[in-house]
């Protein structure tokens, strides 16, 4: 492969991702390292969110069927089975296809559907996985949960950390070259302008498909690797507000990049960590989500880009006044 | 080459396009008139597939493509230029036409590769880009080029699907008289170079006249006069249908 034509911010996100393989040598400290493995994996699950939101231009309130799904299927193989590696490659193998199924299926049926439409049978279905994992006890252990082993492996905080961050920057280089590819160039396409791409003879259905597909497989994994920081399930893997969170993690770091969807995810968590600590000094910090949703009403007023789209538009025209 | 018959289309008791029957000739640039509400751009929509008629047929080469879905006839090679104007707004001119030029040479669910694999696509898109002469703006975000540009760049990506028949839903609409010469001299290069059928609607008599082999007169979504721009000035009905004793003076 030709080193010079590799883009000058693959170096720079190359750069970060060693660092990050760094960190757990530094940060030892067990609450702050899973911390970040949260972050890593919200992180790749708000990457998959912002693909069919940012990129393709479909909003969905269902995406957490996906992350239920990929939760789910992990909790009961480990369950059910002796918790081993083995286990849980095919927890991923297993929640994988369940998602790819799912989202195809759920895409075909439904994503003919114009914006709005869509967005409200897709929180639909999800509340209909809700409902099924709590009537369905006998696997899912309804709305109690259960807890479950895990390989010893699996258990240390350094191998998880070590396992969450190779997860997010593989995926990372993965879906960043998709979307620089010919097909995620048409994805882009028709988010601008869905008909024009019609009529330049591309197949928007299918299109819509496959992304959904990817974003379903991709965020059933971030629900492998959630669960396996939590060793317990519950049905809040299905529940709307995680929808609804990640949707703020990508509208707050930068909608339609996929740096963005980290660094929301980043903020998110860091923010909510910090400001239930601060709930001895203030009472009001205690509700912090009062001002987790002030915050939020002034980036969608102030910054509707999102924190990076923000500062690549700063940075494009700090450019173009340096060259004129 | 593009035949319709009995074309009909109604939106509840309206009849917008009524039984129409013509035979558009390959190669050739025909042009389509009428006044405001004759039914030129529902008549478009249903020879591009944005609209399925309720009676009648349309064929291509001899196929019959009438329950054809826009993006198969599009891939058959018929492709259409809109009235407003339809572009890719927070894109790159070029990569407007890149899309167009991806789309033309099949890469389709291409997902592993990086799209700058793709060289030639970037190039072949900048030499259209000259052809419209459009090339100094590659760069521009197509919503910040003036109208009669965005016009441009749309036929650059019609010219980049290298239809066999463009359908030119009026070109110069909207678009500042000093516009329109540059315009007119794109569709006449493309004209001139006798590869590709042309179908143009348009207001601008004088340009019709100039430009067309063949002009069809539509009104009230009937087909009221087919012929050569002569014999359409010369057509009495056409005159007090819709020219009004326009072309009295030029003919007396």
């Amino acid at each position: 492969m030709n080193l010079r034509t590799i883009e000058k911010s693959t170096w720079v996100y190359l750069a970060i991702a060693f660092l990050l393989f760094v960190v757990p040598f530094l940060v030892t400290g067990r609450s702050i390292q899973f911390l970040i493995i949260q972050i890593f994996v919200f992180g790749i699950f708000a990457m998959s969110y912002d693909l069919l939101l940012g990129y393709t231009g479909i909003i969905s309130f269902g995406h957490v069927m996906f992350f239920g799904v990929g939760a789910y299927s992990t909790a009961v193989l480990f369950d059910r089975f002796e918790p081993t590696i083995f286990t849980f490659g095919l927890a991923i193998l297993v929640s994988a296809i369940i998602a790819g199924v799912v989202s195809f299926i759920v895409g075909i049926l439904t994503l003919r559907l114009k914006s709005h439409f869509y967005a409200m049978l897709t929180l639909a279905l999800a509340g209909l996985f809700l409902v099924g994992a709590e009537k369905w006890r006998k696997v899912t252990g309804g709305s109690d949960g259960f807890t479950f082993g895990l390989p010893d492996m699996l258990r240390d905080s350094f191998t998880l950390y070590m396992l969450s961050a190779l997860s997010l920057v593989l995926l990372f280089f993965g879906l960043r070259r998709m979307t620089k590819s010919p097909f995620g160039k048409v994805l882009v396409a028709i988010r601008e302008n869905e008909s024009r791409t019609e009529s330049l003879g591309y197949q928007v259905l299918h299109y819509k498909v496959i992304v959904s597909v990817v974003s379903g497989v991709v965020a059933s994994y971030s629900g492998v690797l959630y669960i396996l920081s939590l060793r317990f399930v519950d049905t809040s893997v299905f529940a709307t507000d995680l929808t609804i969170d990640v949707l703020l993690m990508t509208i707050i770091g930068g909608v339609g990049t996929l740096i963005g969807p980290i660094i929301g995810a980043s903020l998110i968590e860091f923010a909510h960590h910090w400001l239930s600590d601060l709930s001895d000094v203030h009472w009001l910090f205690e509700r912090w989500i009062i001002l987790y949703g002030t915050i939020f009403i002034l980036i969608v007023v102030f910054f509707p880009k999102g924190i990076v789209g923000t500062l690549a538009d700063r940075y494009i025209r700090w450019r173009a006044r340096r060259t004129e | 080459m593009l035949e319709t018959k009995d074309l009909t289309i109604q939106f509840g008791g309206h009849t917008a396009v009524d039984h129409v029957t013509v035979d558009i000739a390959e190669k050739q640039l025909t042009s389509i008139i009428g006044p405001n509400g004759a039914g030129k751009t529902t008549f478009f929509n249903l020879l591009s597939g944005q609209l399925s008629p309720t009676e009648g047929e349309i064929y291509f080469r001899g196929e019959n493509i009438t329950s054809m879905s826009t993006t198969k006839r599009s891939r058959l090679g018929i492709g259409r230029s809109f009235q407003i104007t339809n572009v890719f707004p927070n894109l790159t001119v070029l990569e407007n036409v890149r899309l167009a030029v991806q789309s033309k040479r099949n890469v389709r669910y291409q997902m592993m590769a990086h799209f700058l694999h793709y060289k030639k696509f970037q190039e072949e898109a900048y030499a259209l880009l000259e052809k419209v002469l459009l090339d100094k703006k590659a760069d521009t975000i197509a919503a910040n080029l003036a109208h009669g540009e965005k016009r441009k760049l749309e036929i650059a990506m019609l010219l980049a699907l290298d239809s066999e028949i463009l359908l030119l839903d009026e070109p110069t609409a909207g678009m500042a008289l000093e516009e329109v010469p540059a315009i007119i001299e794109v569709i006449e290069h493309i004209k001139a170079r006798k590869e590709q059928t042309i179908v143009l609607i348009e207001h601008k008599m004088d340009m019709i006249m100039d430009l067309s082999d063949e002009v069809l007169v539509l009104f009230h979504g009937e087909l009221l006069a087919q012929g050569t721009p002569e014999d359409i000035i010369a057509n009495d009905i056409v005159q007090s249908a819709y020219l009004g004793g326009m072309y009295n003076e030029r003919l007396s």
